[in-house]
């Protein structure tokens, strides 16, 4: 079984892994760093969605063998201590959660978006999170909160 | 998944020597499509080599009438890229419609029409383009190159390396994508290229397809006006739950119309 080492929200970390072993089970399974979670299966749905070399991916369609080498941040990488990232304390503000199974999903699709889109409008906002669902139906909240977050940071 | 061997070759010709001798070996480039087909085991290669580390298959160059783009490009560097959009901003907007911004990410021009799902985007875009597509031993043309559902002139042990597109007058796609896939339902690329246009149509058929007809009208009138009475006969086209052949068979005019507006 081949190891793989990768860099995971600023710690170098190396476990063995099937090759079939899919990055969003090597981050939760071998990791133990549940944030991250799987809702879909089939690519859809955006619940792993983690940073890989500083963009946002579906960790269900990456194999764990795929990122050998790779920075990874998960949610568990964004708070600085008891500090919240100003997208998760918007998410707090706004209650752009309700179950909250997509909140990690959608929080580092949140990140990515602002990296690239500093300021966007709604509409770009709505585009943007085409990959992440809420079953829920949250997204009013959702869009609420990335927005305030954009005007915060 | 059902196990398989891993491999990350550096060089193309490394990626050649281990396609041969082995039971079914698949080359992995994003793997937007080849990783979800194998999580339902749709798909079982039994070895995976891995085209990450590859050199050569990266980059956007423009050389004056000619934009060519590497195979591993991902979409979302296409849609971001200012020499895409200067040159085609119609590919530009074209990539930035693939999947969601996640995919995006990850998935890659060669990667796409290497597979020539009859639902993506990408086959359109060379074949209206008259895109060459070059691999490690030929230059293909996209006429020759894209031959039906999944089916590609590729070789079994052919890789894409780049495509090359032709930088047209005016481009325009517009699709009607699936809401829940965003795959198209139908696209339309419209292409003037020198004095001929090139109306590819993708979604709509069992593979992307050109319409003369609305070629022939857009060249000598490069307006929707010109086509708005042109349209395609239902006959063999896509019919599923999604929408019949005729709904498709319709779409193909309106969103033709479109991308020649868009291209306006």
């Amino acid at each position: 079984m081949p190891t793989v080492t990768m860099t995971v929200n600023g710690k170098q970390r190396s476990a063995e892994a099937e090759t079939r072993t899919l990055l969003v089970s090597f981050l939760r399974e071998q990791l133990g760093l549940t944030g991250t979670h799987v809702g879909c299966d089939t690519s859809q749905c955006g619940a792993c969605v983690v940073h890989v070399d500083g963009v946002a991916v579906k960790s269900c369609t990456l194999l764990a063998v795929q990122a050998d080498g790779a920075e990874v941040t998960t949610i568990e990488g964004l708070a600085k201590g008891r500090e919240l990232h100003p997208i998760q304390a918007a998410f707090k503000e706004h209650h752009g959660l309700q179950c909250g199974f997509c909140t990690p999903g959608m929080i580092m699709t949140a990140v990515d978006m602002l990296r690239r889109i500093p300021e966007p409008d709604e509409p770009t906002i709505r585009a943007e999170l085409e990959g992440n669902f809420c079953r829920c139906t949250g997204y009013h909240n959702i869009v609420k909160a990335i927005k305030a977050a954009s005007e915060a940071m | 998944m059902y196990e398989f061997d891993y491999h990350t070759p550096q060089t193309i010709d490394d990626a050649r020597a281990l396609l041969s001798g082995r039971d079914d070996p698949k080359l992995l480039a994003g793997g937007q499509t080849l990783l979800p087909t194998m999580k339902q085991r749709l798909a079982a290669p039994s070895d995976l080599i891995d085209l990450r580390k590859v050199t050569g298959l990266d980059g956007i160059t423009g050389a004056g009438d000619t934009l060519r783009i590497g195979a591993m490009v991902r979409h979302a560097a296409v849609a971001a890229s200012d020499e895409v959009r200067q040159a085609i901003p119609a590919l530009a907007a074209l990539a930035g419609g693939i999947g969601d911004p996640l995919v995006r990410h990850r998935g890659t021009l060669g990667g796409s029409i290497a597979n020539n799902d009859p639902s993506a985007d990408y086959p359109a875009g060379c074949l209206a383009l008259a895109a060459t597509i070059s691999t490690d031993r030929r230059e293909i043309g996209a006429d020759e190159f894209f031959l039906g559902m999944f089916e590609t002139a590729l070789e079994e042990d052919e890789i894409i390396t780049g495509v090359a597109f032709p930088v047209p007058r005016k481009a325009g796609y517009a699709k009607f994508p699936n809401p829940a896939s965003r795959y198209a339902m139908v696209g339309v690329f419209v292409a003037q290229t020198g004095n001929a246009v090139r109306v590819a149509v993708t979604g709509a058929g069992p593979g992307v397809f050109r319409v003369p007809a609305m070629e022939t009208a857009l060249a000598s009138d490069f307006s929707a006006q010109a086509i708005a009475d042109i349209s395609v006969p239902s006959d063999g086209l896509l019919e599923d739950l999604h929408g019949s052949a005729e709904y498709r068979a319709n779409l193909v005019t309106v969103m033709a119309k479109r991308a020649v507006q868009s291209a306006l």
